[in-house]
């Protein structure tokens, strides 16, 4: 039976297609077959005009055949023009149908209404899907397919598989087979079409054709019913499988934010044993260096503000990097061995720091600006990603890798090293202790300010800033295991996901609530993390 | 016998005494100034100043707490708020159970956030708060478990240092969110508050406010003489031998983990018992209490004073507290940078806090790890990771 | 020579960190009232031995067991310490906060529970048994003063009294005489003779005079495992000892 009706759909197809290949009319033609409106006398004039401008195959012509189905399609008695009747800001005004610019308030004005039948409607529905099914862009006839899908209607299948036929673009083909199939499933009698067209719907695998199908339980039975139940376990399984990925980007997106905000701690802390409670701070600072450049460059060169991340990335790292050099020299040189004396001078530091920032740029959360490229979102299947989240990704990843060679490639890394594995004998050979000292710990403060600049893109900048990463930070490289840069990016992602994948069923609050009782627990069981350093000197 | 010869060891440190007697005084002059010397005398004390040096008794309780634990036994702890919020909460239970039906919207058996949020009945862990003695059990009892559990977790796995000071300012942190949630039933962002009377006593009224300044100054009496009786007696001294070479006591025989899960739990109960005198005193509990700055104030107010000195914590919980009011209503943009200041200054230059200074503390006279040159200190520390063990 | 008759009984032990074996098959047997004494270049596992024996490093394999019937290896610090093996470290760990006296009184055998000591009170006979450790080690004047304040060998004596107010059955003393005079390393040697009459003793010493003073039995460890045994004589004249550690 499939073939016949094939045919018929395929000879359909051509009929139809002949007028609607005719290139999209021009404005001025639109703007005259509409004007026939005005002229029409009767029933059959207004289907004439219908049927004229579904034969342009411009979507333009849409919104007023929409109006008029709707019957705010009304032609001014004065000049006769056509316009589409509408609320605009409160009052009821004359639009122009096909500029949508509003031409005066219909307070004053004659209008006569366009007048319609139901037998009208009908053909100005099938119209408008052959407008919107064949439009330029191919997101309107995305969009076009997917209402149809939504509302079934058994009108709309012809005009659907003219289109159909004419399709060259894949993902459009296979949402306008999809919408066609939700027809099929609805009106067709025929049993095996109807299955072929559960099983159409089931490839389309996300919720809408959930819904769709759990709407058809009920009213169907037999293999068909069968067919559908199995359909609906598939697009479960799929869904479960796209949440799971959603969930894991989350995750990874949020993990690599702590990994950012942790990675510089992972140096001071974690390679020099210092306890940095205004590492916060120093992320804070590198957020409001990216906000002061971004304002200097609003001022100097605002074409160039796309770039301003590309200025404000070395900046922070030297505003970070300076102010971990002060507080290293100031105040952390005469504490090492002290750790906790170090933890509280430093979260002096911290306080002091924060009520400078207050002070100069106010309390209130201050304004920095996505550039055009790290704004907007993409679609990776049923995945929705935004971009800022994405580059911040790469972002940490990237920092990651320079890290890892500046600490196992170059002379400072190579001394930072010596240092902190054998103080006395890296002194014995000549190696300025002091100067390394300080120069690791102005690298991870100066880190620290870089993940503050990625942290401005997707936070507020406010005084507090620091404060709130503060906690998670020292959990991330504690989880980790301290001195291990790999510990540092693995306990990041690892919170990150856990943290998401609880979410959902604990709630945001409550899920960081049971990852913090985690990570107690965690440090119990193994005090030095997940990448534990072994071995006799250890042990002792 | 036993325990009289036990509290005996109370007083036994000429400065622990000098203490006592010295919030004795306190104790007897305020309220005498305040209720006994008519208004308009030069030396009638203003009715806000009674529940304000009240609050500071508590919060010098506080610091006792935590020096018990800090300056005898090297727990740096940073969650001690949380112990704090604990006994405050469950005071303030008591004090909304006993607000009945004068509330907002008048349910007699219903907290008013309660019936804002459409509760319909009270949920379990409300029952019993109506009683004060149950609700003053409460104030020792959740703290003092809470201090049992985490200590004998954290303990038994030898986690110390800093570890134990950051996955102590993990678990307040933690605790701050939960009560930050209306769904605890604590009533969320505002906390506890709106209360009426205490035991029969109208709350606001200044003889009840005096009488509440009393108990937290007899309750700081008793709180050093316990204190100081625990540090006086033999445990006080294998305290003290854990503090300086944990596993040297462990070669003895000793428990290190057991030892300072005593202290670490009777500190809890204390900072509680802080918590619970000073909600009535303010008139307000709610989930900021939690905040691990204010752990870290506590360990301020510590260093300040001196600490393993037991009075000093005391003073410097005054000082500090004194000055913060000081600055917030003179010049409050600028408290913040006097009291990072103050950490930076105490810790670098007055290690020995207040009581150092005055040359009140016993001095070793051979050089401890800690004031060595760096490189002598890598002969016994060569490897950064391993300080932190 | 058997692990019932024997007080300590170490069999094939072999304990390594990150690959690098610091205790490599060793065995070891101690009489009850022996004493002896260890020697061998740094590196060779003498105190990681003694780790092993107090509980502070498991051993990957081998068994160790005290008094032929109590296995080490499943029994922590204080446990062990309670059986009564008694050790003193290579650098002295005295509590330094705390007087002479008190250093003692920690030691002193008997209740080790936080809360008995709350409402402990010094006894007469608890009094004595310190007055008379203050006598043997020589502390009788500076029994007030801080343990900081002691000098380096005072501080050895410290913890070898301390050891005594244990009373262990077992005293294991890690270097008893680094840093010492020569006087002073006379009078440590004569001390533990003395000690030794009533109890096991494993020392640990690399000066020669004090081991050949001391004149017990003597155990050559090299790269974690036995090199030779026997009398000072019999083990300095082994051709390997001569090679790895007393040099030629």
């Amino acid at each position: 039976m499939a073939f016949p009706s094939f045919l018929k759909t395929l000879l359909l197809g051509l009929l139809l297609a002949l007028p609607l290949t005719a290139a999209h009319a021009d404005e001025a033609e639109l703007r005259e077959i509409l004007g026939g409106f005005a002229q029409a006398r009767n029933f059959k004039d207004v289907e004439t005009v219908i049927e004229a401008l579904g034969k342009t195959g411009d979507s333009n012509a849409a919104p007023a055949l929409r109006a008029l189905n709707d019957g705010n399609l009304q032609v001014r008695a004065d000049d006769k023009t056509v316009v589409i009747v509408t609320r605009r800001g409160g009052q009821e005004v004359m639009v122009d149908p096909l500029t949508d610019e509003v031409i005066a308030p219909t307070q004053g004005v004659t209008l006569d209404k366009v007048k319609i039948k139901n037998s009208i409607r009908r053909l100005i529905a099938d119209a408008l899907s052959g407008l919107t099914l064949m439009a330029d862009n191919p997101d309107v006839r995305i969009s076009a397919a997917n209402t149809m899908f939504q509302n079934a209607d058994e009108s709309q299948l012809e005009a659907l598989e003219a289109a159909l036929a004419e399709e060259e673009n894949a993902r459009v083909r296979s949402r306008m087979e999809q919408a066609r199939a939700a027809i099929l499933l609805k009106f067709s009698s025929d049993e095996k079409t109807r299955i072929e067209a559960v099983d159409t719907i089931v490839s389309r695998g996300d919720r809408e054709a959930l819904a769709l199908l759990n709407g058809y339980v009920g009213q169907t039975e037999g293999a068909l019913r069968t067919r559908i139940e199995a359909g609906i376990g598939s697009i479960q399984d799929v869904q479960a499988f796209w949440n799971m990925g959603q969930n894991v980007w989350y995750g990874i997106s949020l993990g690599s934010v702590l990994f950012l905000a942790a990675i510089g701690l992972a140096i001071t802390f974690g390679v020099m044993g210092v306890i940095n409670m205004a590492h916060g701070e120093m992320v804070m600072l590198g957020a409001y260096t990216t906000f002061v450049v971004q304002q200097i460059m609003r001022d100097y060169a605002p074409d160039a503000l796309n770039y301003s991340l590309a200025i404000a990335l070395p900046a922070a790292f030297l505003v970070a990097g300076l102010a971990g050099l002060i507080i290293e020299r100031g105040i952390i040189r005469f504490l090492y061995g002290r750790p906790l004396e170090t933890l509280l001078a430093t979260w002096g530091v911290s306080l002091i720091l924060q009520q400078a920032v207050r002070t100069i740029f106010g309390p209130t959360n201050r304004e920095v600006s996505n550039p055009s490229w790290m704004s907007g979102a993409f679609e990776l299947g049923q995945l929705s990603i935004t971009w800022n989240r994405m580059w911040i990704v790469v972002f940490a990843l990237g920092v990651f890798v320079v890290l890892l060679l500046v600490i196992n490639r170059t002379r400072l890394g190579l001394f930072m090293r010596a240092v902190t594995q054998n103080r006395r004998m890296a002194s014995a050979m000549g190696i300025r202790t002091p100067w390394v000292d300080a120069l690791t710990f102005a690298l991870g403060s100066g880190i620290a300010g870089i993940a503050g600049v990625a942290l401005s893109q997707i936070d507020n900048v406010s005084p507090n800033l620091g404060q709130g990463y503060i906690i998670d930070s020292f959990m991330v490289v504690v989880f980790g295991g301290v001195g291990n840069l790999w510990g540092t990016l693995v306990g990041g992602l690892t919170l990150g996901i856990a943290n998401k994948f609880l979410e959902p069923f604990a709630g945001a609050v409550f899920g960081k609530i049971l990852v913090l009782i985690f990570i107690i627990l965690f440090i119990q069981r193994r005090p030095r993390g997940l990448f534990a350093m072994r071995g006799r000197a250890v042990e002792q | 016998m036993i325990l009289a010869r036990f509290f005996a060891g109370g007083f036994r440190s000429p400065l622990v005494v000098a203490g006592m007697v010295i919030i004795l005084a306190l104790a007897v002059l305020v309220p005498v100034l305040n209720l006994a010397v008519p208004r308009g005398s030069a030396f009638h004390m203003p009715d806000y100043l009674v529940p304000l040096i009240g609050k500071y008794l508590c919060y010098a309780l506080l610091a006792l707490a935590l020096d018990l634990v800090w300056g005898f036994c090297g727990i740096l702890s940073l969650g001690h708020a949380a112990f704090f919020a604990l006994g405050g909460y469950a005071m303030g239970m008591y004090l909304m159970r006993q607000i009945g039906s004068r509330g907002v919207y008048g349910n007699p058996d219903l907290p008013d956030f309660m019936v804002f949020l459409n509760w319909k009945e009270l949920p379990w862990y409300w029952y019993g708060f109506d009683s004060f003695a149950f609700a003053m059990l409460m104030v020792v009892l959740v703290p003092g478990i809470l201090a049992l559990v985490f200590g004998w977790f954290a303990f038994r796995s030898r986690v110390t240092g800093v570890y134990l000071s950051i996955i102590t300012q993990a678990m307040t942190f933690a605790l701050m969110l939960a009560f930050f949630r209306n769904e605890m039933g604590f009533g969320g962002n505002n906390g506890l508050t709106d209360f009426k009377d205490i035991v029969g006593f109208d709350i606001a009224a200044q003889s009840t406010r005096v009488g509440l300044f009393i108990i937290s100054a007899a309750a700081l009496i008793i709180g050093l003489v316990i204190t100081s009786a625990v540090i006086n007696s033999k445990y006080g001294k294998i305290l003290a031998a854990v503090r300086d070479a944990e596993s040297r006591t462990r070669f003895l025989g000793y428990r290190p983990e057991n030892i300072k899960l005593i202290a670490f739990v009777l500190s809890a109960v204390i900072a509680g018992i802080a918590g619970a005198l000073y909600v009535p005193q303010v008139g307000i509990i709610n989930p900021g209490e939690f905040e691990p700055a204010n752990s870290i104030e506590v360990v301020v107010w510590t260093a300040v004073g001196g600490r393993a000195t037991l009075v000093g914590p005391i003073a410097g919980a005054f000082l500090v507290n004194a000055g913060k009011s000081w600055f917030t209503g003179v010049l409050p943009e600028y408290w913040l940078f006097a009291l990072g200041g103050l950490f930076i200054f105490v810790t670098l230059f007055m290690p020995k806090g207040i009581m150092g200074l005055l040359g009140l503390v016993r001095r070793r006279k051979s050089t401890p790890v800690d004031e060595m040159s760096p490189d002598a200190r890598a002969d016994i520390a060569p490897n950064a990771a391993e300080q932190q063990q | 020579m058997s692990k019932a008759t024997s007080i300590l009984y170490l069999d094939g032990v072999s304990v390594s960190f990150d690959g690098f074996k610091a205790i490599n098959n060793l065995s070891l047997t101690l009489d009850p009232g022996e004493m002896r004494a260890i020697i061998g270049p740094n590196g060779a596992g003498k105190t990681t031995m003694m780790d092993i024996i107090t509980g502070k490093t498991r051993p990957d394999e081998g068994e160790v067991y005290f008094n032929g019937t109590i296995d080490l290896t499943r029994h922590d610090e204080a446990e062990i310490a309670m059986f009564g093996i008694g050790r003193k470290f290579q650098k002295p760990t005295v509590f330094e906060s705390q007087t002479v006296e008190d250093n003692l009184l920690l030691s002193l055998k008997g209740e080790r529970r936080g809360f008995p000591a709350l409402f402990y009170r010094k006894s007469k006979e608890d009094a004595a048994a310190i007055d008379e450790i203050l006598g043997t080690i020589r502390l009788e004047a500076r029994r007030k003063d801080l343990a900081a304040n002691l000098s380096h060998g005072q501080k050895q004596w410290l913890e070898i009294g301390m050891l005594l107010a244990q009373d262990p059955k077992v005293l294991l003393v890690d270097e008893p005489v680094a840093g010492m005079t020569d006087a002073e390393t006379e009078e440590t040697a004569r001390l533990l003779k003395e000690i030794a009459k009533t109890h096991s003793v494993i020392v640990v010493e690399h000066d020669m005079h004090f081991v050949r003073e001391l004149g017990v039995k003597v155990t050559c460890l090299h790269e974690g495992s036995v090199l030779a045994e026997g009398t000072l004589d019999h083990v300095s004249a082994d051709k390997r000892v001569i090679e790895v550690y007393l040099g030629r």
